[in-house]
């Protein structure tokens, strides 16, 4: 029952995340590429205030698969790293705490851009 | 006044259209980001604890897992051109959540093949995830150097 009950946060957050973004590019003409950025310096911010982490534990995936997640992590792997190795860590932390995403992303994008032939657009 | 008849016809109209417009296009918009958005959120949960359950990894590694797994489906299904349909009726469903950052290489990647495996597919990749690496981490690194001195 109590996972069933996260499952359903986890929706209805993550939803809620992507509804807004939805409307601010159809409410201020935002490109999808403006929203990935201002979403990720948001979850940074947001982290940094001390403000994402209740959303985490509230709402798992439902706050870390969106891409305010991802500054999330960023911020906590900086403020970790910053707390354990000193000043180093700004410059250590937030990738090492991002480095798995990235790399997937990076690898798994260029293996799928070489093996497959763009589609003719049909719109 | 005799303007009365073709005003009323304007009216009838004027209903007419409303009522057959569709949803308004921000609700409707809304309502399809919320509901795919949401079920993307949901397989990233069901794999990050399908991994802490039977991969043996702690909840971080899992959570990392989970990630990967979203962009590795989102590369593929980009690749055979099916990730672009569910994106064009999802919108930011697709968009805000990572599957859109994993999009945003892949697509551009695939199209300037054309262009060369180095300045084509490999400089594409970053169109879009160049941008919101830099920023991302620059605005990390300020916080962080803000955070050193402050630790609050």
């Amino acid at each position: 029952m109590d996972s069933l009950l996260l499952y359903l946060k986890v929706f209805l957050v993550g939803g809620l995340l992507c509804a807004i973004g939805e409307a601010l590019i159809l409410k201020t003409k935002l490109s999808p590429a403006r929203i990935l950025v201002l979403y990720i310096v948001a979850g940074v911010i947001l982290s940094f205030a001390g403000l994402y982490k209740p959303l985490v534990s509230f709402a798992a995936a439902g706050a870390t698969v969106p891409l305010t997640g991802f500054g999330h992590a960023l911020a906590q792997g900086t403020m970790q790293a910053v707390e354990e190795k000193g000043w180093i860590g700004i410059f250590t932390g937030g990738l090492s705490a991002t480095a798995g995403g990235i790399a997937a992303a990076v690898f798994f994008g260029l293996i799928t851009a070489m093996c497959f032939k763009p589609k003719p657009k049909d719109y | 006044m005799d303007k009365n008849k073709p005003y009323s016809v304007k009216q009838a109209y004027q209903e007419l259209v409303h009522r057959f417009t569709p949803r308004s296009r921000l609700a409707q918009g809304c309502l399809r980001a919320f509901w795919v958005g949401g079920c993307i959120c949901l397989i990233g949960q069901s794999v990050t604890d399908l991994s802490h359950l039977f991969l043996d990894l702690n909840s971080s590694e899992a959570q990392t897992f989970g990630s990967v797994f979203l962009v590795f489906v989102t590369a593929l299904l980009t690749g055979i051109g099916v990730f672009d349909r569910i994106a064009r009726y999802a919108g930011a469903g697709t968009v805000v959540p990572i599957t859109g950052f994993a999009n945003a290489m892949v697509s551009p990647a695939m199209e300037f093949r054309s262009e060369g495996w180095v300045l084509g597919t490999g400089a594409k990749l970053f169109t879009i995830a160049g941008p919101v690496l830099a920023y991302g981490i620059s605005t990390s690194v300020f916080l962080g150097i803000l955070y050193y001195f402050f630790r609050w």
